[in-house]
């Protein structure tokens, strides 16, 4: 009688905890349908050639999102470029250079305290650091996610560094080569896939980043080259959306907008999962 | 060696970026200030800048912020959507009015009410009418739709209807847009903001009987109106491409843009 | 000899200085935070602005006080962490052990893409769907407030919550559970009685990863919670968070009210710095 009882409770908590569990991943799955198919439906009758090809006019009353796309590319060309030397730098120089444990806990803890920063702080941050200082600027908003994705870039660099065999780095010693060399010549060929990878997050960040761009990098529609670009206020495309859905009421242009940044969602997370197979596979061979 | 060489170079053209990066560009008009003058403002420099070839550029960051611009050099003409304060005033600032817009009282499509006077206005944001029932609409509770603090939109409203910071609100939001979407999605609701921004989605209430057309609003019957103010300096002359842009907006040559814009030239 | 020794030393302090920018970077965060948030704090008096309980920043008599913000950015939070940690957790239990690696590597690529979804049109879609959906369905005058952030809110941190929990449960060793499942128990009894327990720091620092990202939120809040300087007394009131009292006033304000906002971004960083130790704190017990 007793046992009969126990093997029920038992059959029901199994019964029970599977049930949630399958809700909860269906609420989750559908969720993430919803939002794919109500913004892509919303979106994709919106995006024309017209409208990528073209810069907003006042006077004729007519959307493009072409210097969005521009400045868009501008500042992730800038902030990788910037921030690639210092997040690579800061990870050699964490797995190898650093001798005390100490410093090398100071500066996780740093890397860690940056990434948990909300984005709106860093905007009001950037507002002072930078644009105070030189106007507001894509190159004032680049410089911020330089800060914001410096966490990144150090965290895979940093993880595939740990991965480049000790023997290798041992060989180059026996030969003679000094520190630099071997830094040069062994670890950082090794850890090209842990760059990729975090190149390809932080461009998610980046183009996902609404916050800390509108108070430091403005969001102005001009089209400009690479130069004058990162010297003018400019809109991003996330920036573009959030200023056509708030401040004009232009649902038709802002859903397209949004329908772009998840197909690119979509392709980079697609290409990230390809570079790690690609790596992971080289490395098992 | 030649990557750490490519690296140093790589880094010292960033840094020329950076110096690039806070040069004014010789030959060009920077305007500065209110989020509500975005279609007026940027439809006369679009025919400025196609005119004369003199390169144009505004930011939208607010009325304080494009006032405070001026103030700092950050920028040649401030926009602001609001009459200046005595003490910015004091600073050395100049208003001079670009035109006059009114403010639309706007409700849902589906709320059977087309007119209010200005008492009931002021009545319903500070809260002593509740239900559109009162004032002959639907048996559903009254609400209020506004601006953030600070927004030139709800500083010359609150100002009109006599109630500043005495107003209930329901929602405070950022933006024109923010405002229209919340009315458009509920029947209740009721909202203020810029003629010239209101599209189909919402209902324009007349106020004492009188539409918010350009008509009224020029002669004034209108009552929920403001001025959209140029700001520059009292004691230092504007750049030449400035004073160029000033005076072609200010002429009267440029009224057709900014009628079209749907605001009311004031020369 | 001699010139190489130079050359070593020099990129060996090159590498250093680029090891410590993130600590300068944190540093001088920090440093411009307190240095432009404490004037205003000072000149309100710290008891009354964070003890204040009304907020009205251009009155003529301004009134600076921060409680119900810091009390509905707890709540919101708090309402958030209720919804949105036991579908993540379940989410990831079913993930790391039931679901056959097909069905993983597409949910893991479906939780991706919501994570790479930008807060905007989080906020866009909460105001066009889910703001009228919670005015029909609760019979209420207006739908934006509380509920409707936290909804917003808890839908945003599941992405954090669900890769976290996984990664920490994949790395249970699996002999743990071959013992439990030799002994007799159901595969899903290991799982809740043996795996959970066993990655417990790991799926507190998730709960805690997603406490922070709730706080921090700003864009898609704005939309959707009214943001009238409310108490949070009800689920349908509406309220206004730390972020979205900096990031709506910031484009208006002058003087101390734009002082009192820096003051603001002030006690939220205090808050996320809280966390973040929090989070060090489960993450290193997790290696251990």
């Amino acid at each position: 009688m007793l046992k009969q009882l126990f093997l029920n409770k038992r059959k029901s908590f199994e019964v029970f905890t599977k049930a949630i569990m399958y809700l909860s991943v269906g609420l989750t799955a559908a969720l993430v349908l919803f939002l794919l198919l109500y913004i892509l439906i919303c979106g994709i009758p919106n995006i024309t050639p017209e409208l990528l090809m073209s810069k907003p006019s006042y006077l004729t009353e007519k959307i493009g999102i072409l210097p969005d796309i521009l400045n868009t590319l501008y500042i992730v060309f800038a902030t990788l470029l910037l921030v690639l030397p210092l997040g690579v730098g800061a990870a050699v120089y964490l797995t190898e250079y650093a001798t005390s444990k100490k410093m090398v806990s100071i500066i996780e803890y740093a890397a860690e305290a940056l990434s948990g920063i909300p984005s709106i702080i860093y905007g009001l941050v950037g507002m002072l650091l930078f644009s105070n200082h030189m106007g507001t600027c894509l190159m004032a908003g680049a410089l911020t996610l330089v800060i914001m994705n410096l966490p990144t870039i150090m965290r895979t660099t940093q993880e595939s560094l740990k991965t480049v065999p000790q023997s290798y780095r041992e060989g180059a010693f026996g030969l003679g080569a000094g520190k630099w060399r071997v830094v040069r010549t062994v670890v950082l060929p090794g850890c090209v896939d842990g760059v990729i990878t975090g190149c390809i997050l932080s461009v998610g960040r980046i183009l996902g980043e609404s916050a800390a761009l509108l108070f430091t990098a403005g969001f102005a529609h001009a089209v400009n080259g690479l130069v004058d670009g990162l010297a003018a206020p400019g809109a991003t495309l996330t920036v573009a959306l959030y200023v056509y859905a708030k401040e004009q009421g232009e649902f038709g242009v802002a859903f397209a907008i949004a329908a772009i940044l998840m197909l690119l969602t979509l392709l980079i997370n697609f290409a990230a999962t390809l570079v790690q197979r690609h790596f992971a596979k080289r490395r098992s061979i | 060696m030649k990557k750490l060489v490519i690296t140093m170079l790589s880094m010292m053209l960033m840094c020329f970026v950076l110096v690039g990066c806070g040069a004014e560009n010789a030959g060009s008009v920077s305007t500065d200030g209110s989020t509500s003058m975005e279609k007026v403002i940027g439809g006369l420099g679009e025919a400025f800048q196609n005119n004369t070839g003199i390169v144009f550029t505004y930011n939208p960051t607010g009325s304080g912020s494009g006032i405070k611009a001026v103030e700092e050099g950050r920028c040649d003409i401030g926009l602001s959507s609001r009459e200046l304060k005595e003490e910015e005033k004091a600073l050395g600032l100049k208003s001079t009015v670009l035109a006059y817009d009114g403010i639309a009282i706007i409700v849902n499509n589906e709320n059977t009410v087309t007119d209010l006077s200005l008492e009931t206005i002021a009545q319903i944001y500070v809260g002593e009418i509740i239900n559109w029932s009162e004032i002959g609409g639907k048996d559903a509770e009254i609400v209020l739709v506004g601006r953030e603090a600070g927004s030139g939109t709800r500083d010359g409203f609150e100002s009109i209807i006599d109630s500043v910071d005495a107003c209930n609100y329901r929602q405070e939001l950022t933006s024109t847009g923010d405002v229209i979407t919340a009315v458009s999605q509920n029947p209740g609701a009721i909202g203020y903001v810029s003629v010239a921004s209101v599209k189909d989605s919402v209902k324009i209430l007349t106020i004492d009987g009188v539409a918010a057309t350009e008509e009224n609003i020029k002669d004034g019957t209108y009552l929920l109106q403001r001025p959209f103010i140029l700001v520059t300096k009292e004691d230092e002359a504007l750049s030449e491409e400035a004073q160029k842009f000033f005076d072609y907006i200010t002429s009267g040559d440029a009224n057709d843009i900014i009628s079209a814009a749907g605001v009311v030239p004031a020369n | 000899m001699k010139k190489n020794q130079f050359l070593e030393n020099f990129i060996h302090g090159i590498f250093l200085l680029l090891g410590l920018i993130t600590v300068g970077c944190v540093l001088l965060i920090t440093m411009y935070l307190v240095i432009s948030g404490i004037p205003a704090i000072c000149k309100i008096g710290p008891i009354n602005f964070l003890f204040g309980t009304e907020w009205a920043s251009t009155a003529k008599e301004a009134k600076y006080g921060i409680l119900p913000f810091i009390l509905t950015s707890i709540f919101g939070t708090a309402g958030a962490i209720v919804i949105g940690v036991p579908v993540g957790f379940m989410t990831a239990v079913y993930l790391s052990k039931l679901a056959c690696p097909k069905v993983k590597s597409a949910m893991q690529s479906v939780v991706s893409l919501l994570a790479g979804i930008p807060s905007v049109v989080f906020g866009l879609v909460g105001m066009l769907v889910l703001v009228p959906g919670i005015r029909k369905v609760f019979q209420v005058p207006d739908g934006a407030g509380l509920l409707a952030a936290i909804i917003v809110l808890a839908i945003m941190i599941l992405p954090s919550i669900i890769k976290m929990s996984v990664t920490a449960l994949d790395a249970v060793p699996k002999e743990y559970e071959d013992a439990s499942l030799a002994l007799g128990a159901t595969p899903v009894e290991t799982y809740f009685r043996v795996s959970v327990p066993a990655a417990k720091s790991g799926i507190a620092a998730a709960v805690v990863l997603g406490v922070g990202r709730a706080i921090g939120e700003a864009m898609a809040v704005m939309m959707v919670a009214g943001n009238a300087p409310n108490m949070p007394n009800s689920l349908f009131q509406s309220v206004r968070f730390l972020t979205t009292a900096v990031a709506g006033e910031m484009s208006y304000s002058s003087g101390l009210q734009q002082q009192a906002l820096f003051s603001i971004a002030l006690v939220l960083f205090l808050f996320i710095m809280f966390i973040n130790a929090a989070l060090n704190f489960f993450l290193k017990r997790e290696k251990e």
